[in-house]
């Protein structure tokens, strides 16, 4: 009876969170180019989303963009946290109080302040402006989802760890690393996600005819988004689901594999 | 730890490298910034098309001020930009622009001479700027809903309209609204004109369903709301999606704007950069952007073709009323740059808009964090005792 | 074995320095100075711009920011942790995927899905065509300050999810069993042995919405419309559409200062208790 309530709720919170995506999909099939008015259906705005080489280009960059970010500050998250875990009390507070600006600070200061620090010492805007400024924004809530993980581990596995003869580097890697390994997957997940959705920041930290999907819907704005948009969304919301099936099915087949093995 | 220190390494390589645009021999480069949605693509492949050794870089904003921005603080270098008549004529005052020659405009006879003398009001004898498009700002309207004629901009006073109605949210459109509606200038530099404005646009804020701006044009297809403040371009697009939407020129008269192509000093191509506009001046060019974007094109042939057409035989595309382009009686205006005084019209835009003060706030607040703040301090206690 | 691990802080505390304290500096130059004709070269020293915040009109406008940033997170809270829970009992090959489905809705550009929110919710969308079929009269709450906390709560609820998921999955199963074991009721093992031992991610699930809900300006300008005014969009009209700096800087360093202080007083009352097992993460 429990069981059925949790699943109902979790269900209710799944339509909450993919009402929009069902919205936008439906509307990627529409003849007509306005959203929230039916008029048939057509799979124009797929022709045209591979016709469209601007498109294209924006979801290149932005998806290359989100993964070199992610990474590189995924992997200076995490090991700023280890750093922070063990300096002293004032420092933390002083360093986790700074880390705290890039997440109240709205976008557009961030921006704004980025832009005047590129251009005063001359670094020429462009693709890799871009991506340190996601780097800038996104580490720091790596950094906090990794923080509480490390806090609520007990401090004597390291101790354990190092009194069993381990190196420090092993301690982290055979110890620490794997458990606070979902903090640094929420982390990842988090900065993709800070990445990918970004307008602002990007928008006056390019030049150059790099851009990304966000900038290039936000101008689409104007008249209403393209459900061109709408289109590539479809396929991208396609791709990952296909992709997390694959994923979990090559899992469970592993799994029983070794199920039957024992 | 080493193998990280390599990944990083070679990430930061690959992140410098990358940015260097990597350059292809004698490909000129045409860096060219306008509004979003506000070309038809395919014509930037025709100049390419035309020109073997000229890649075109189309780049997008959103706002004449966002442009501005990047333009004056970056480091970018822009051959041909499409802002507004106020922004040109900020941007002539700071000098950022550069003199064209009309000798290299081979195509700029086919533009009506109204709105080149409508020019003159920002760009003095038409030194720096070439009409891209142009239009009005008036009252769309369901017809559906609303059975009067629509001819003044009192409707949007009117109580029968209660939360039907969407103004648009930028100080300046809202202000002219207001100020036409008591016959004064939308470019007035009088604080007591602003001052009876505001309280006029108080007084219809209980009416007002939402102040919007681009989102408008997608509310108005679906029949969110009776009456709208909007551009003439858009009202033309908005009336193709939906039919049961009309447009209308209020006759206490409106803004009249024009978006024009410039050249500022900080581009590279110059010579490029005119063979550019020119070729948005050839009047095959023009008809296929205007058929595609909608807009009123100040192409004479082009305009005088394209009225025609269904989408376009109407007042939103071809406004007749106006008096300064077809000889009408409704007046116009065009925003002029009020420099520092722009102040103003942001202080009184946020009086209107502001929040009612609510004092509850803070109180609910402060008792909430202290119940949460204690309930927080017994349980870790009592766990600890547990 | 301390002195090594916290050597690893040292990159990023230079790329704070540059990144982060560098950028600020300049904001906070720009908000005690003043200059003509937007050009940063010319300083004056002044304070002018803090004084200008401090409006009637302003102070209700941070008033409602603040209690629409408070209402999210409490909603977040509340709709969130339920979720959390649930998916941290699924079986672990499960949870991965429905944790990466939580967070896909976000890889939709956020433009995109409020034009979705408006569609929805609309009086000529998607709801009110549904209620009109079912015979209920349905007005349309776009544009109300509900939209505009449904908009918020569904933005930002996985930041909530996440960070209490990947503390919940940490705990014990033999410390809740041990609890039953001993008499305690489902309700009192909840309360006193996993929601204490959560606490660190509730706290930085509250931190990750309340702080960028504080000066969010996109969602609420979008299913509120233009009168819903909050600090993020007074602060982004001074950069974007006025281009003053100078007073949009001055505001984000208020807002910066109010936000730091009552961390401050959150990590005072923190110190008060035990650091037992619910520790904040800093």
């Amino acid at each position: 009876m429990v069981k059925r309530y949790q699943k109902l709720y979790l269900g209710l919170m799944f339509l909450f969170l993919y009402a929009p995506i069902f919205v936008l999909i439906f509307f990627s099939f529409n003849q007509s180019e306005s959203m929230g008015h039916w008029s048939g259906f057509s799979l124009k705005w797929y022709r045209e989303l591979f016709r469209s080489e601007r498109i294209q280009n924006a979801f290149f960059y932005t998806i290359v963009c989100a993964i070199i970010s992610t990474t590189v500050s995924t992997i200076l998250g995490t090991i700023s946290a280890l750093g922070i875990y063990k300096i002293t009390k004032k420092l933390r507070e002083l360093v986790l109080n700074v880390n705290y600006l890039p997440i109240i600070n709205p976008d557009i200061v961030t921006a704004v302040s980025l832009m005047i620090l590129y251009i005063s010492i001359g670094f020429q805007r462009g693709f890799s402006t871009m991506v340190f400024a996601h780097i800038m924004f996104s580490t720091p809530y790596v950094i906090l989802t990794v923080l509480p993980r490390l806090n609520t581990m007990d401090p004597n596995i390291i101790d354990a760890a190092t009194d069993l003869g381990a190196t420090p580097l092993q301690a982290v890697r055979k110890v620490i690393i794997p458990e606070i390994m979902p903090g640094i997957i929420a982390g990842a997940l988090i900065a993709f996600t800070m990445s990918i959705d970004d307008f602002v920041i990007s928008y006056f930290n390019t030049a150059n005819s790099v851009t990304n999907l966000s900038i290039e819907i936000y101008n689409m704005a104007r008249r209403g988004v393209k459900p061109t948009v709408n289109a590539l969304a479809t396929l991208m919301v396609a791709f990952i689901i296909l992709f997390v099936f694959i994923v979990n099915k090559i899992g469970n087949n592993h799994k029983s594999k070794e199920v039957l093995k024992k | 730890m080493k193998k990280i220190v390599c990944c990083m390494i070679f990430l930061v390589v690959f992140i410098t490298l990358s940015s260097y645009p990597v350059q292809a021999e004698e490909i000129t480069t045409l860096n060219v910034y306008n509004w979003g949605e506000y070309i038809d693509e395919d014509v930037i492949d025709l100049f390419e098309a035309a020109h073997p050794n000229v890649e075109v870089n189309y780049e997008t904003f959103d706002s004449n001020e966002s442009m501005y921005t990047k333009l004056t603080m970056g480091d970018a270098n822009y051959d041909v930009i499409i802002p507004s008549d106020y922004m040109i004529e900020r941007l002539i005052k700071e000098d950022r622009l550069v003199e064209l020659d009309v000798t290299k405009l081979t195509h700029y006879n086919e533009i009506s001479n109204e709105f080149l003398v409508k020019s003159e009001v920002f760009d003095p004898n038409n030194n720096y700027a070439v009409p891209y498009f142009w239009g009005t700002v008036g009252i769309l309207y369901d017809t559906t809903k609303v059975d009067e004629t629509v001819d003044s901009w009192s409707i949007l006073w009117d109580e029968t309209y209660k939360n039907q109605i969407f103004m648009y949210d930028s100080q300046r459109d809202s202000l002219m609204v207001a100020l036409k509606l008591l016959g004064k200038s939308m470019n007035t530099t009088d604080k007591e004109d602003l001052e009876l404005a505001k309280n006029k646009l108080i007084e219809q804020r209980p009416l007002v369903y939402s102040y919007v701006t681009d989102s408008v044009i997608q509310q108005m297809i679906s029949g969110e709301a009776a009456l709208a403040v909007v551009y003439s371009g858009d009202a033309a697009y908005i009336m193709d999606e939906n039919p049961d939407m009309a447009f209308a020129i209020p006759q206490e008269g409106t803004n009249f704007w024009i978006d024009s192509m410039v050249i500022p000093k900080t581009s590279q191509n110059i010579d490029l950069a005119h063979e550019f506009i020119d070729f948005m001046c050839d009047p095959d060019i023009a008809l296929r952007n205007t058929e595609y974007v909608m807009y009123s094109s100040p192409i004479e042939s082009v305009f005088n073709n394209v009225i025609t057409e269904d989408w376009a035989n109407n007042i939103a595309y071809n406004p007749d009323g106006v008096i300064d382009v077809f000889g009408g009686s409704i007046e116009t205006e065009v925003f002029r740059d009020p420099g520092d005084f722009i102040t103003e019209y942001d202080k009184v835009w946020s009086e209107v808009l502001a929040p009612k003060p609510n004092y509850l706030i803070p109180i609910i607040i402060g008792a909430i964090v202290i119940v949460a703040g204690s309930a927080y301090y017994i349980i870790t206690k009592k766990k600890k005792s547990y | 074995m301390n002195k090594s691990l916290n050597r690893l802080s040292y990159p990023y505390l230079l790329w704070t320095f540059i990144m982060i304290v560098i950028p600020f500096f300049l904001i906070f130059i720009y908000s005690v100075t003043s200059s003509k004709e937007g050009s940063p070269v010319i300083f004056q020293f002044t304070f002018d711009h803090y004084r200008e915040f401090f409006s009637p009109s302003n102070i209700n406008i941070l008033n409602k920011s603040i209690w629409l940033a408070f209402q999210t997170t409490v909603y977040c809270l509340i709709l969130g942790y339920p979720a959390a829970w649930i998916i941290s009992k699924i079986n672990i090959r499960k949870q991965n995927a429905i944790i990466l489905f939580f967070i896909l809705p976000m890889w939709i550009n956020m433009l995109l899905r409020t034009y979705a929110w408006q569609i929805i919710l609309g009086r000529s969308g998607i709801l009110s065509t549904f209620f009109n079929i079912i015979n209920i009269k349905y007005e349309g709450i776009l544009y109300t300050d509900s939209a505009v906390l449904i908009g918020m709560v569904y933005n930002f609820i996985p930041f909530m999810v996440l960070p209490i998921f990947t503390t919940l999955i940490k705990i014990d199963d033999n410390l809740i069993e041990a609890a039953y074991d001993l008499g305690a009721s489902t309700k009192e093992t909840f309360l006193k042995i996993i929601f204490p031992l959560s606490l660190p991610g509730v706290v930085t699930g509250i931190i990750l919405v309340f702080l960028p809900a504080v000066s969010s300006f996109a969602i609420p300008r979008l299913l509120g419309g233009g009168q819903y005014v909050l600090i993020g969009n007074l602060i982004e009209k001074q950069f974007y559409l006025l281009g003053n700096w100078n007073f949009g800087s001055a505001i984000a360093i208020i807002l910066m200062i109010l936000i730091i202080i009552s961390m401050m007083f959150m990590k005072k009352t923190d110190e008060l208790k035990s650091r037992g097992g619910g520790t904040l993460p800093w």
